[in-house]
């Protein structure tokens, strides 16, 4: 009954370069390669490839690569083949479809149409190889009361706050979505750095408290692996309202991810789909956000910042506001391009607004009510480079989260096929024949490496604007300047465009 | 806003595009309050004359008005009679005019195209500010916004008591002859500048020193966090409708002290803050000072070069970008104090000095009346 789908990519190999050595057969989980004994050579399935380039990165020959199949149906300018072949594999079996990481489709992408300003002859560009460059940003509330003791001296009264040592943190992905290396990555590269990781809704594995201090803990609707331990040994606790890739619905975790660790850190049943409520059902309203805020901050003593994440939807510079109003220290915004270890593909393709234009109207709201300084703004969803972290800073960011970019960082090739659990990179998988696959001890380096050339880039960015802290980027709308982009698409992000002087 | 006959060259005014420039500044106090003309200050800016372009020139003095030193002195520029009758109107029902004149000036080579200028000494109405449920100074900020908003051709450029600014398009020694500096007024400190901006917005509203309430500031230097300071100060109340680097910095100072209270020192350890590596290597005291100064008042710090002096009663500050990318050097003479862009600009009135020398970037340099000076 089912319709054949043809492969969308092609497994192509060099029988020239191809010594039979069966690397590609042993490192596919999909058991796309295999040695066929009567032909006497290698030969692979086409339909089971994911197109993860796991095979080609390891093919000691460069004997493999992999094509867009030139299989098509006949052309139509309206029904694309994926349109058609979504809807044969509906047809096929009755069910919604899934899909991991971010929104793939041509939407604009804002930050690839502004650019940025260089400082010359009326004001100097400043050497950072030279010259001290500050990345260094603390995130939390700044709206201090000015209090002096009795010799006049001021008095810190600033509440709970977290040092960066550079406006780039690791977004929540939890331990279940992504392996128990990939999170050990993250939290040493975390600690590393001096900046924090996120374990997304999946608790925090019992190996992992020793990274606390650069550990976000969330607390989602699902409320897995929340306990009083947990909140504690955190740096900050983040509550997940929403999720870029998925406005509107909770995570999903598809239950053959759910291994015995990971129930256990959980707190759920093994091998079954943990799907976490759309809501929390404690929050219909503002004001219930605010009493888990408070319920929170008195679990924790008021020594830890809360983080309240939503993902960018129409009317969030209204929620934004109304959460600054709420107690919460930061704000972390996520744009419909974000990422998901799994998400109904209707909902990632097709709900939310980008993080640019969020984030622009979040910052100038925050500002119009005179609160911006009430909440630090954090803001994720398809941050790709160092400029996009200048950018996205100089729209009004206090910081930016990463999740995708790390990822790669740490050998995904953006197959798309997180939910299945099979990830050949040893990520997105919990079969330990594939966790092992990613060596901590590289990992670590190559998201320290990472995230130290974005800072070094970062800091020429900023020299060459003339600045030598990333506080006076912060919201320095005048440094960027939009190409190619409509007055009311200039409007949003309070920008002019190109050509235009200061 | 402000209009001469540059506009129909459509060159952009000062408030609709933000105009660059390098600068002269210069300031001399006598710390036992003592009493002297612009004539010196004139000669000081005027020996940096290179470093104006003749499209800027201008002066604060303090104490200049001891017989009104109660009042408001407002100095206003008008573009016709039209705007100035409508100011007046405003003025007599927000203010008991005690008196008012036209500005005194004289015709001085190379000062072209002066606006309509007069001068007020105001008392705010009583019952008018008991209504407006705001403190005096308030009140007083509101109505000089309110004027220079709403009201097309008339600009208040100056608005503190017992001081006053005086400025105009033209190198700073022109108008300081101008407006009879070196004659007719005697006050215990002056600062003045000569503006070098890259374009021509002849507008003398744009000129420095930009005033607000006694406050004064002259400023060298193009700052990079301008758009960051402003969209944070405007989060207060403050428009900075003229876009200018002078304007932002006198607004943040003025928030910094009127309405968070801090101290100068403090002042500058929020707008020219010390490095974090810097700070790290200071005494714990301080270091718990500036880390908490740097954290809640991140979005004020100013980046990119700048050297200020900053005006006020009994006082001045002068303070450099934490880089020190503009030259500022201060010296001091007996009870004379001075600052200046260059050496030269102080030498030429006090060849001999007790001491001069380069303040650190972001070392505040402050320098007020003795216990017992006169104000």
């Amino acid at each position: 009954m089912d319709t054949f789908i043809p492969a969308e990519y092609e497994v192509v190999r060099n029988p020239e370069l191809c010594i039979g050595c069966r690397v590609c057969e042993r490192q596919c989980s999909n058991e796309v390669h295999k040695y066929d004994k009567d032909l006497g050579k290698m030969i692979a399935d086409s339909t089971k490839c994911v197109n993860c380039h796991r095979c080609v990165c390891l093919c000691p020959t460069h004997a493999l690569k992999i094509v867009k199949s030139d299989d098509t149906y006949k052309l139509n300018a309206n029904w694309s083949v994926q349109a058609m072949n979504e809807v044969y594999r509906q047809a096929n079996s009755g069910g919604v479809l899934l899909s991991s990481m971010g929104n793939p489709n041509d939407y604009p992408i804002y930050f690839n149409k502004i650019l940025v300003n260089a400082s010359q002859v009326t004001n100097p560009p400043i050497d950072p190889l030279r010259e001290p460059m500050e990345t260094t940003v603390y995130l939390g509330k700044k709206d201090v009361e000015i209090k002096r003791d009795i010799e006049g001296r001021l008095v810190d009264t600033m509440p709970p706050q977290l040092k960066l040592t550079t406006p780039i943190m690791f977004s929540a992905m939890s331990y279940g979505s992504i392996s128990y290396n990939a999170h050990e990555s993250l939290a040493r590269a975390a600690e590393e750095l001096g900046i924090f990781y996120n374990t997304g809704e999946g608790g925090l594995h019992k190996d992992f408290y020793k990274y606390s201090k650069n550990t976000i803990v969330q607390v989602a609707s699902g409320r897995f692996g929340v306990h009083e331990e947990y909140l504690k040994a955190a740096a900050a606790i983040e509550i997940k309202m929403g999720q870029g890739a998925k406005p509107g619905i909770g995570g999903h975790l598809p239950g053959m991810k759910i291994s015995d660790e990971v129930s256990a850190t959980r707190m759920i049943p093994k091998g079954i789909d943990a799907i976490s409520p759309a809501p929390h059902h404690d929050i219909y309203s503002i004001e219930d956000l605010r009493q888990l805020i408070y319920t929170l901050k008195e679990a924790t003593a008021y020594t830890k910042p809360i983080i309240v994440k939503i993902a960018a939807v129409h009317n969030v510079a209204a929620i934004a506001s109304g959460i600054a109003r709420s107690g919460a220290d930061i704000i972390a915004i996520d744009g419909f391009r974000g990422g998901t270890g799994a998400a109904p593909t209707r909902i990632r393709d097709n709900v939310g607004i980008p993080i640019e234009l969020a984030l622009a109207q979040v910052d100038e709201r925050l500002r119009q009510e005179g609160i911006r300084d009430s909440v630090s703004v954090v803001v994720a969803g398809s941050i790709h480079s160092s400029a996009d972290v200048v950018k996205a800073i100089a729209l009004g960011a206090d910081a930016c989260y990463i999740g995708t970019a790390a990822l790669l960082a740490l050998g995904c090739h953006l197959c798309r096929s997180c939910h299945t659990g099979k990830c050949n990179w040893g990520i997105a998988t919990q079969r330990p024949e594939l966790v092992k696959r990613l060596n901590p001890d590289i990992g670590y380096k190559r998201l320290v490496n990472l995230v130290r050339a974005w800072s070094h880039e970062i800091q020429e960015m900023m020299g060459g604007m003339g600045l030598n802290s990333i506080e006076a980027l912060r919201g320095n709308r005048l440094m960027l300047r939009g190409v190619g982009l409509n007055e009311t698409e200039l409007k949003i992000l309070g920008i002019h465009h190109a050509g235009e002087s200061m | 806003m402000f209009v001469n006959d540059l506009e129909h060259k459509k060159a952009p005014l000062e408030g609709e595009v933000r105009i660059p420039s390098g600068c002269a500044v210069s300031a001399i106090i006598d710390r036992s309050g003592k009493k002297m003309t612009g004539a010196n200050v004139i000669r000081s800016i005027a020996t940096m004359h290179d470093r104006s372009n003749g499209l800027g020139g201008g002066f604060a003095g303090y104490g200049i008005y001891p017989d009104y030193k109660e009042y408001y002195a407002f100095h206003l520029f008008y573009n016709d009679f039209q705007c100035k009758k409508e100011t007046e109107d405003f003025l007599i029902t927000h203010f008991e005019i005690v008196y008012s004149s036209e500005m005194k000036t004289r015709k001085t080579k190379g000062i072209t195209n002066e606006p309509i200028i007069y001068r007020y000494f105001l008392s705010p109405l009583s019952k008018r500010l008991a209504n407006s449920l705001m403190d005096e100074e308030q009140y007083v900020v509101k109505c000089v916004n309110k004027i220079n908003a709403e009201i097309k051709g008339a600009f208040v450029f100056s608005s503190g008591k017992d001081m006053g600014i005086f400025k105009g398009v033209g190198f700073p020694e022109d108008i300081g002859r101008f407006y009879l500096l070196d004659e007719e007024y005697e006050g215990y400190a002056w600062t003045s500048h000569g503006r070098y901006p890259t374009n021509t917005p002849g507008w003398w509203g744009g000129a420095h020193p930009f005033g607000l309430l006694d406050y004064s500031v002259v400023h060298n230097g193009e700052i990079s966090s301008y758009d960051a300071n402003r969209r944070y100060i405007e989060m207060f109340g403050y428009k900075c409708s003229l876009q200018t680097d002078t304007e932002v910095i006198t607004y943040v100072i003025d928030y910094l002290i009127r309405v968070k209270k801090l101290t100068l020192p403090e002042i500058a350890k929020v707008i020219s803050a010390s490095f974090w590596s810097t700070i790290e290597e200071k005494s714990e005291e301080d270091r718990r000072e500036e880390i908490f100064l740097r954290k809640a008042f991140p979005s004020l710090l100013i980046n990119g070069p700048f050297s200020i002096i900053f005006g006020f009663t009994g006082g001045i500050m002068a303070l450099n970008d934490r880089l020190k990318l503009r030259s500022m050097v201060c010296a001091e003479k007996g009870d004379l104090a001075f600052v200046s862009s260059e050496e030269c600009g102080i030498r030429v009135i006090e060849p001999e000095l007790d001491r001069i020398y380069s303040p650190a970037g972001g070392q505040p340099v402050i320098y007020t009346l003795k216990e017992g000076g006169a104000l």
